[in-house]
């Protein structure tokens, strides 16, 4: 039978606590997903308004349900690895095994960074990106709904492991060979993060020039790369990133699968292979994604400073000049992350340079938010507080990282908790902190209602307090010589204090995402009172506020003549109202295409991980014929005649 | 499509893009900017073979394995390939249907008799006993040439589709897209090529 289930046996059943556990977890959440779905008889309505649509507001929303669920995950494997390093310490060696411990926080590191992270850009991207820069959709509809379909496969793929294999990579979370080898890992766990990270990635890589495609050719008239808001530059910034690093990602996971599967020596110990081209190879990805996270918060930012200050953004050449900046250097730093490999005193002392010089763009990005800030009328709402928030954090995080940039103090906190609290607070404070400043401010555009401020304030005073209390302990046990990842350590060296208060961090973030999901469902339960009917609840100055909440699906019904920046901000104060000459209205149709492919991906990834011949060959036809019948259809799109949008208008307007 | 019998204007080598049309425009464009990424992987397959061709762990070094006329003999057939790709293109500047298919037809037998060349060279390897598994130099070698074998192959399967597609339904536009996107993912394995004959096979034979 082996031919047909490859390396896959009973044994791979979930049999200890923990896979059990995540098997009738996943179970239980899919089943009772189905139930409800049943239940309220919406197979029909969820197929054809959500799953297939090619709107790219559906499948914003839908990212960010999507990286939500997996920020629960990430959250709980936070509070698992502090757990345990609160309480293995002498003669206690906790309640995980170092196996399990290390697997835990691989889980962790990849899930955060490719399907939280990563999910939740993307998801703000694909909705308000088109709608500032005047457009109705974005280049190219299908590759957009299988760009999300790959990342919700390679989510699958990557929880998968509960239900068969029962492990994952136990090598951190870039899986640095010689360990990730097949010598030293030759369990199935380094192949789903493989293969779940190769699939989330191509579905990066497609959103990459679907986006790129979408600003550079799709901007409404008039409005020239100088007058597109900040978003969209950080943005195209972030996509060029894209575009330049995860080509090297695909090289470098293909070339560790291939030492797996085919015995070649790229990574190995022996036959010549080489580990280090592999670090250099993940890091070249790395860095850049890095910037890749960080760039489309700093445009969240800078929308947001700007609205609640009531002024024009300061500096906005210089703020672009800046996002261009980062955007290069960060392609001549990768070396900073592996200083201690031995490349040499110059190369180190080049690579250390540039990393400190990264500080000059971000500081002039700093100091435009501030003076941005200075005299104007500042409403100092639950958004306002993330910002200002981030601003603190960023900064103290930035410090520590020119810090780190210095080679000689590197090889002090090298692989130390310093490190850990360093991108901690870059990724926590700078780019999450951003994404719900981001939630927050965009949501009466989603809904048509604002989200309960009390709540909004408590949920940040919360988060950010946690996270002191989390990561400041992380940064005082790094300069003591606590390295990362430790299951265990010993009693003399004094840590347990600080571990425990970081565990309590964690607690009171978990308190303040609690009180997120409380906002939500009062929100949703008072949305009469914080109703807005006219679509500009913050008295905003870019396109999106300038159309209905929740926008119709066309967004424009007149795709309007820009003249300078700030677009909407100039209309209300011309006091000008766009011609309301309709016209048909070209749409795309929904597909299903993007759904079947990825699920050829995700069967191609599971037999790539079992190594299941027949099944590879298979879900590889799959997908070939399913791109073939595709190819086949030119029948895309439909009209929205110019009757119905006028019909659509009216009724919208009446409202306001 | 209304323009299919209508005489066009005399067009640019540059100018293939028939269709003016804004999908048409941003599908190019996408193709392009796909076609970069595509090099970018490219790029990192030869600096790990930068890295690891003297990595030959006892095993066989370049000079070693190098058969100078079966890789002209390849290099030829593939130059040539994109040679007829482009009497295609400029068939379909014409709006002439049988060259079209005739030229792209060519291109597909010549490129498919390159894919043999390649495969048997690799037969050879693996049967003398310097398969990837050998060495790291070896395992660079296979992946970086094999991955262009299997651009090409995925070339021949569009190419046949299209084929089909132009056979049934004419110079359609969304055909004139694919047929520039298709002549363009050719022109780009041929210069990916041109780099692996030079630096692999040339540069290794010389050392």
């Amino acid at each position: 039978m082996s031919w047909f289930f490859g390396k896959l046996t009973l044994d791979a059943l979930p049999h200890e606590w923990f896979t059990i556990a995540g098997t009738a977890a996943l179970f239980l959440g899919g089943l009772s997903a189905v139930a409800l779905v049943t239940y309220y008889k919406r197979w029909r309505w969820l197929w054809r308004d959500w799953l297939t649509s090619t709107d790219p507001k559906k499948i914003g929303i839908m990212y960010i349900v999507v990286a939500s669920l997996m920020l629960f995950r990430g959250g709980l494997d936070a509070l698992m690895i502090w757990l345990q390093q609160s309480l293995s310490v002498g003669n206690s060696h906790g309640y995980l095994s170092p196996n399990h411990f290390q697997q835990i926080f691989t889980a962790h590191g990849s899930i955060m960074i490719f399907f939280v992270t990563m999910g939740f850009l993307f998801g703000l991207m694909n909705y308000i990106m088109p709608i500032q820069i005047g457009a109705r959709d974005v280049a190219f509809p299908l590759l957009n709904t299988l760009s999300f379909w790959l990342y919700v496969a390679g989510a699958a793929l990557i929880n998968l492991f509960f239900v068969f294999g029962g492990q994952f990579a136990a090598t951190g979370w870039l899986a640095i060979p010689p360990l990730s080898e097949l010598a030293y890992s030759p369990g199935v766990g380094v192949d789903y993060w493989i293969w779940s990270l190769q699939i989330s990635g191509l579905g990066s890589l497609l959103s990459g020039i679907n986006f790129l495609v979408t600003i550079l050719k799709m901007r409404a008239p008039g409005m020239t790369l100088m007058k597109m808001p900040m978003f969209v530059w950080t943005s195209l910034c972030s996509m060029v990133l894209v575009l330049s690093a995860f080509p090297i990602l695909a090289i470098a996971l293909l070339l560790l699968s291939l030492d797996r599967m085919f015995g070649m020596h790229f990574f190995t110990a022996g036959g010549g292979g080489n580990p280090m081209l592999y670090v250099s190879l993940i890091w070249t990805w790395g860095h850049p994604e890095v910037y890749i996270l960080m760039l489309p918060s700093f445009g969240i930012y800078s929308e947001i400073v700007a609205t609640f200050s009531q002024k024009r953004l300061f500096g906005y050449k210089s703020m672009i000049g800046a996002a261009v900046g980062i955007t290069l250097l960060s392609g001549l730093v990768w070396l900073h992350h592996f200083f201690t490999m031995g490349a040499g005193a110059d190369v180190n002392a080049f690579f250390g340079i540039m990393t400190m010089v990264i500080a000059i763009p971000t500081g002039v990005q700093v100091f435009n938010w501030l003076a941005t800030m200075y005299r104007g009328r500042i409403i100092f709402g639950s958004v306002m507080h993330w910002f200002i928030g981030f601003v603190f954090t960023f900064t103290l995080g930035g410090m520590a990282g020119v810090l780190m940039g210095i080679p000689g103090v590197d090889f002090e906190v090298h692989n130390t908790l310093f490190l850990v609290a360093h991108f901690h607070t870059m990724v926590i404070g700078g780019a999450l902190f951003g994404i719900f400043a981001g939630i927050t401010y965009w949501f009466p555009k989603v809904t048509g209602f604002r989200l309960n401020e009390r709540l909004g304030k408590y949920a940040f005073w919360s988060w950010i307090i946690g996270f002191f209390v989390s990561f400041l302990p992380l940064y005082i046990l790094g300069f003591m010589g606590a390295t990362r990842r430790l299951d265990h350590y010993d009693a003399s060296t004094g840590w347990q204090g600080l571990f425990i208060v970081a565990a309590c961090g964690i607690v009171i973030i978990g308190f303040g995402a609690a009180l997120q999901i409380l906002q939500i469902i009062v929100s949703i339960k008072q949305r009469k009172e914080n109703v807005d009917a006219t679509g500009d609840p913050w008295n905003g100055r870019t396109l999106e506020w300038s159309i209905s909440s929740p926008p119709p699906v066309y967004n424009f019904a007149v795709i309007p003549k820009i003249t300078s920046r700030d677009a909407f901000w100039e209309m209300k104060q011309s006091q000008e109202q766009p011609a309301a000459k309709y016209e048909d209205i070209v749409m795309p149709k929904n597909t299903a295409a993007g759904i079947y492919l990825s699920g050829f991906a995700l069967l191609f990834g599971f037999a790539m991980v079992w190594h299941i011949l027949w099944l590879i060959l298979a879900s590889i036809i799959g997908a070939v014929v399913c791109l073939i019948v595709r190819s086949f259809d030119e029948d895309t799109e439909y009209v929205i005649p110019a009757a119905e949008v006028a019909k659509i208008e009216a009724r919208r307007n009446h409202r306001g | 499509m209304s323009y299919r019998r209508r005489k066009l204007p005399k067009l640019k080598p540059g100018e293939i893009t028939v269709d003016k049309h804004d999908s048409n425009e941003k599908t190019i464009f996408g193709f392009w900017v796909y076609l970069m990424t595509d090099l970018l992987m490219f790029a990192a397959l030869f600096a790990t073979y930068a890295v690891l061709r003297s990595n030959t762990f006892g095993g066989p070094a370049q000079r070693d394995i190098f058969n100078g006329l079966l890789v002209l003999a390849e290099t030829i057939i593939l130059l040539t390939s994109s040679f007829t790709t482009g009497l295609g293109m400029l068939a379909l500047a014409r709006q002439d249907k049988n060259k079209v298919v005739m030229w792209f037809g060519t291109t597909f037998i010549l490129g498919l008799s390159f894919l043999v060349l390649e495969i048997s060279e690799f037969w050879h390897l693996i049967v003398e006993g310097n398969s990837f598994q050998r060495s790291a130099f070896l395992s660079s070698f296979f992946t970086l040439v094999g991955t262009h074998g299997l651009h090409i192959v995925f070339g021949l399967v569009w190419m046949i589709i299209l084929l089909i597609r132009v056979n049934s339904r004419g110079l359609t536009p969304g055909n004139i897209r694919k047929l520039t996107s298709l002549s363009l993912f050719w022109h780009f394995l041929d210069i990916v090529w041109i780099f692996i004959f030079t630096i692999v096979y040339l540069l290794g034979a010389a050392r």
